[in-house]
Formats: C-alpha cells, sequence, structure tokens
C-alpha cells in the first residue's frame, strides 16, 4: 500500500547541501569574495541595504553571496539580521545640504547654486554591450578630477519655497513612528508612509509611481533635484547631551516639485514629493518621491481613487519581504484545505447531477 | 545547545514581552485582532512566522513543544520550525499530543482532545475573516467595533441560494463568545467544533499582518449558520487505510493513474497511537 512520504528532516539536510554545491557553483573558478561583490556589484549592495533597511555594505554583500543574487532574498536575510539588533536611539535629522555630494541634478533649473553635478551615472552612457569589459584584466582609466566644493548646497525646493510657491512642510519635532515597532494602522501618518516607501520594493514603486505619471494619479511632476552623496549621522547620547557623529552613509534623495491648484484656503503652489534612500538608488529615490506625492493627494484635497493614491493598497503591498514570503507560502503543504475543497466540489457536483435526475424522471 | 550570540527563543526579552502583553489583551477580549510590533523572522513570512513569535513569547526551558502543518510531525515545514526552536532555545519536542505542553499548528487541530494545561498556537495567514468581502482595514476595524457582520451572512446566505449549502471548506468562520466574529485559520471545517469550549488555551499569530488574537479556554466557538442549514463539518466518507479510523479527517493519496485512491489519517500521531494501541491491548 502507498503510505504518505516521509523523511522531511533528511530531505532538508540534502536540501541545504545540494543548494551550498551549487551556490559555490564550478569549483574550477575562483570564489566570489565579499569585498568583490561589495566593491563592484555595488549598486546591488545599495538596493539589499535599502530593502534590507539596514545600512551596511559588508552585511549586504554577504547576503548577496549567501543568495546567490537573488536581491529580494538577501534583503529578507539582512532584515532577519537586523530585527535581531537592539535600538539605541534615533539619530538626529539629516541636514541634507551639507551633504558631500557625488551627484546632484535638477531638471527645473539650467544652473543654480551649488551648481549640476553630472556624477556616475549611467543616465547618457549607450547601451550597448562592452565585449571588451567580457575581457578580464582591463583597468579602469582614472577620473579626471576638480576641487571638491565644501560649500552646502541649498535644496531646489528652499529656492521656491523662499518665493512661496512652495508649499512648507509642517515642522514636527516628535519622534517619528517606527513601523519595525509599531504595526501599520490607518490613516498612516506621512514619515510612516516615507519610512514605508524607502524599504519598499523597488520594483512595485516604480510601477507605481509611473502609473502616475500615465494618468492614475494625475501627477504633473518636476525633478526639483536628485543628489547623491555620503553624510554624517549624529545621534545625542543621553548621558553626553551634545551631538555626536557615529559615521557617514551613503544616501540618495530626491524631491519632485509637482503643480497643486489651490484651494479655498491656500494659494496655488508647488507641493513636494520626497524620496530618500540608502545608497545610490535614483530610480527607487524617484519612484518614492512620485508615490509619497501620490498618497498625499486626500490631506491636499484631491481625488484619491488611483492605485498609487490608496494608502491601504501601497503601503500593505510594498514590503517584497512581505509579499515573496505570501505568494511563495503557496509552495507549502495544502492538502488539508485541499481535501476539504474535494468533498466540497463532490458535494456540489452529487446535489447538482441529483437534481437534473429528479427534474429528467 | 542553543544557538551562540541568539537570547533564549531568538526573541528579546523586550519584544517578548511586547508580544506577552498583545496576548494578554487578546485573552480579556477573545476573538478581537490585537495589533502587534511582528518582528522580522529568520524564517519568511507564509511559513509560520506570528505562530513562531507567540510560541518564542511563551515558551519556558522545561516546556515540551510539538509542531504540526498539515496534522503531521514529518511535514518539511514542521520539521523546519521545530528544529529553529531546538536550535534556538534547546528545549524538549515531542511528536506526542498528549505530551506537548504547547502544540504549534498550520492548518489542523489534533484529533486527540487537548486539556488545560497545553496551548495551541495556530499560525495564521490572514487575520481577517472580513476580507473578502471588504479589503480595507480601517473599514472591517469599524465593523468588528459594530458587531455588524451581516456580509458575511449574506456570503454565506448568497451560497445557499446559489448552491443548496454553505460551501466554504477551511477557514470557516467563527463568533467567538457570542461577540467577534473570528477567522479560524485556513483549518478544515471539521476541526471548527472542536474549538468549542476546548479546555487549552488557542492563540492564534499573525506575523504578516502583525495581529494576534485568542480563546481563552472553555469559551464558546460558533460556526456560522443558520437555523434551517445547520453547519456541517466536512470529511470524506471513507475509513483510514491504516488504522481503520472512521472519526478522523483523512488525507486523500492518489495510489496510481488509474483513478486509484486511499485515504489516512491527516494527524500522523493519533494514527499511529491507534496502531499501537490494539498490540499494547494484546500484549
Amino acid at each position: 500500500m502507498y503510505v504518505a512520504v516521509k523523511g522531511g528532516e533528511k530531505a532538508i539536510s540534502a536540501a541545504h547541501t545540494w543548494l551550498d554545491e551549487t551556490r559555490r557553483g564550478d569549483t574550477a573558478l575562483p570564489e566570489l569574495s565579499v569585498t568583490q561583490i561589495e566593491q563592484q556589484m555595488a549598486l546591488a549592495v545599495d538596493r539589499v541595504m535599502a530593502e534590507g533597511s539596514c545600512h551596511d555594505r559588508f552585511l549586504a554583500a554577504l547576503a548577496i553571496k549567501q543568495a546567490k543574487g537573488d536581491l529580494i532574498e538577501a534583503a529578507f536575510l539582512l532584515r532577519a539580521y537586523r530585527t535581531t539588533l537592539p535600538r539605541f536611539g534615533a539619530s538626529l535629522p539629516l541636514e541634507t545640504t551639507r551633504m558631500q555630494l557625488r551627484r546632484r541634478i535638477s531638471a527645473t533649473y539650467k544652473d543654480l547654486p551649488g551648481g549640476q553635478v553630472l556624477g556616475p551615472t549611467f543616465d547618457y552612457t549607450h547601451r550597448l554591450l562592452d565585449f571588451a569589459l567580457a575581457a578580464e584584466g582591463r583597468e579602469a582609466p582614472a577620473t579626471p578630477e576638480a576641487p571638491a566644493d565644501l560649500a552646502e548646497t541649498p535644496r531646489v525646493t528652499e529656492i521656491l519655497a523662499r518665493e512661496g510657491l512652495m508649499q512648507r512642510e509642517e515642522l514636527n519635532e516628535a519622534e517619528p513612528g517606527d513601523l519595525t515597532r509599531e504595526p501599520l494602522s490607518f490613516p498612516a501618518a506621512r514619515p510612516v508612509r516615507l519610512q514605508n516607501l524607502a524599504r519598499g520594493d523597488e520594483g512595485f514603486l516604480l510601477a507605481l509611481g509611473y502609473s502616475t505619471q500615465r494618468g492614475y494619479g494625475n501627477a504633473h511632476p518636476f525633478v526639483g533635484e536628485i543628489r547623491v552623496g555620503c553624510i554624517g549621522v549624529e545621534i545625542i547620547p543621553p548621558e553626553l547631551g551634545f551631538a555626536i557623529d557615529i559615521g557617514d552613509i551613503g544616501i540618495t534623495e530626491c524631491q519632485m516639485v509637482n503643480q497643486f491648484k489651490g484651494s479655498r484656503t491656500e494659494p496655488a503652489q508647488f507641493t513636494r514629493g520626497y524620496g530618500l534612500v540608502f545608497g545610490h538608488g535614483e530610480r527607487r529615490a524617484m519612484s518614492m518621491a512620485l508615490v509619497d506625492r501620490g498618497l498625499r493627494a486626500r490631506e491636499l484635497g484631491e481625488e484619491a481613487d488611483a492605485p498609487a493614491q490608496q494608502e491601504e493598497f501601497v503601503l500593505y503591498h510594498s514590503d517584497n519581504i512581505e509579499a515573496t514570503g505570501f505568494v511563495e507560502h503557496l509552495k507549502l503543504p495544502h492538502y488539508v484545505d485541499f481535501q476539504s475543497e474535494l468533498e466540497n466540489l463532490r458535494t456540489i457536483r452529487r446535489t447538482a447531477e441529483a437534481e437534473q435526475r429528479e427534474a429528467a424522471e | 545547545m542553543t544557538e551562540a550570540g541568539y537570547n533564549f527563543a531568538y526573541l528579546d526579552e523586550a519584544t517578548k514581552r511586547m508580544i506577552r502583553r498583545a496576548i494578554l489583551k487578546a485573552v480579556a477580549i477573545p476573538g478581537h485582532q490585537i495589533p502587534f510590533g511582528a518582528r522580522e523572522m529568520p524564517l519568511p513570512y507564509g511559513w509560520g512566522t506570528g505562530g513562531i513569535q507567540v510560541t518564542a513569547s511563551i515558551l519556558g526551558p522545561k516546556d515540551v513543544l510539538k509542531v504540526i502543518d498539515q496534522g503531521a510531525d514529518d511535514t518539511t515545514n514542521a520539521v523546519s520550525i521545530r528544529r529553529f526552536f531546538t536550535r534556538v532555545a534547546g528545549i524538549a519536542t515531542t511528536d506526542a499530543t498528549g505530551e506537548a505542553s504547547i502544540i504549534q499548528t498550520r492548518h489542523r487541530i489534533p484529533e486527540k482532545p487537548l486539556t488545560e494545561n497545553q496551548i495551541l498556537v495556530y499560525q495564521v495567514p490572514q487575520p481577517e475573516p472580513l476580507f473578502r468581502l471588504e479589503p480595507h482595514r480601517a473599514e472591517t476595524r469599524r465593523l468588528h467595533a459594530l458587531a455588524d457582520y451581516g456580509l458575511m451572512h449574506v456570503r454565506l446566505y448568497e451560497d445557499i441560494a446559489q448552491l443548496g449549502h454553505i460551501a466554504k471548506a477551511y477557514d470557516y468562520p467563527v463568533m467567538v463568545n457570542e461577540r467577534y466574529l473570528m477567522s479560524p485559520s485556513p483549518i478544515p471545517a471539521f476541526d471548527n467544533p472542536k474549538m468549542h469550549h476546548m479546555a487549552a488555551l488557542q492563540l492564534f499569530g499573525a506575523g504578516r499582518e502583525k495581529r494576534i488574537y485568542a480563546v481563552p479556554p472553555y469559551t464558546a466557538v460558533r460556526s456560522l449558520d443558520f437555523e434551517d442549514h445547520p453547519f456541517r463539518p466536512i470529511r470524506a466518507p471513507q475509513a483510514c487505510a491504516i488504522c481503520g479510523s472512521t472519526t478522523s479527517y483523512l488525507d486523500e493519496l492518489v495510489t496510481d493513474d488509474a483513478g486509484g485512491r486511499a485515504f489516512i489519517c491527516s494527524d500522523t500521531d493519533y494514527c499511529q497511537e491507534r496502531q499501537q494501541a490494539p498490540k499494547a491491548a494484546a500484549e
């Protein structure tokens, strides 16, 4: 007689071993080091840090190695590590005018204080496969250098705000909510929304942001500015009472400028969509800024019927660790429920057939 | 030996305290969903992170843990979760329902009646019983507050009108303590009656959805139905091919590609105990 498959224990151990083996690939080839990934897969590392919600380039690179390059799996590994760390305080707000910039561009002004800094970007490259890269050993040529401008770079949105054309954000000194400690509740405060978006899935944010440009949300966005670079993080330890710098992190900030028709109480002006993410992630920061503005529709008295404007829909489905878990859990056995469905379906069919027979007689 | 560098049962004590508070609140308001600050776990969402967090929070060094998935102790996910707790808490585990002080389950309630000294922890994918009828949680919260469950009654009525009977085979909604509508988690409707006045404490953890709820011991749990269409638990009408049980919930096995079928107990421990019982009686 057929007996249900046993031996889950053995199967799991063997599967893990096999996984380790496939991770390594062909052993005749040198093994990839974590620092190589950290250096040469830098944008993958940035994405994993952002979605893993933990700024640590080495750990993110390790996660990528362990995950065989599956970036969502890597972000998951990093999250699962992050969650075990104590949270010992909140940093002071980052003053991004003091960022050390590698790249800073504005699409709204040809020139502006601080200038346009193109930086290392794919933007104007021709997307032709570079077969020379396939040959290893080629040294990258040195980039020409100019002395850095150490002056603070004012924000474009601030330039507009001084003229009264950009809506000012309400100052809020309260400690922002933390969705790693408190579950979402609705309506969600903007800091919580932004925290959710900052670690949301890049593809999801991109598609939602894109939809607002295509008529699902009626956005009229301009890139006020994108800045990419490093910034010091400061905390005030209670026992010291003054701020100390605990290190630099890489970030990308995007401020989108959007039209606003005005209301009875407010004159017509621009409004802001805001994006800030770990590492170098322009697509991500821009998408976040579009979606942030989309989610402000209700607060600004606009119609809010597009997907990107629906707070619950966006915030509950942005997290790819949650999403991938729930989608993939369908792989787990469901035979108990399926059995109940089978019997249910058989009953329905029997009832229908009996009725048909009765009708025929 | 437990895993170095991690607290007993993985979660730090502050997190456990937060979860225990949510559990206490849940016990105080049977069937009501309590939001809690669910943590990321090293197992994926959908694999039982809610149940794992609840178990981790109530687990003590002397507890004996049983983990089942689809009623069985040897399904891969049950093995993996049991291993996780052995690794991070070093506690004793068992397959025997009667020997466990905590039973974590996905999709089943053991056939053997549980006692006051046991806790049943359910893994819950979707704590909101109304979610297919009203996706907005802000709105479902309001419906629960008003005990306005008309939507669900209409849904069940529509089944009767269209199919002649209620066609919900699992995750069959229940009223707890005649106040809150609750998802029993995707257990087969067959298991629902076991929840009613159960001696053991029943805890429900939904990690991804960040909700905990509970049914305290000896609480009324009523499967929704109508006077002229009473609730009917569903089970395959066969007997177990191994132990012969005609009352346990059965898994259907496809034995060949010519339509051959066999039915065996979904609860492997129950089945094994029945197989050994006649032998023990004979000796």
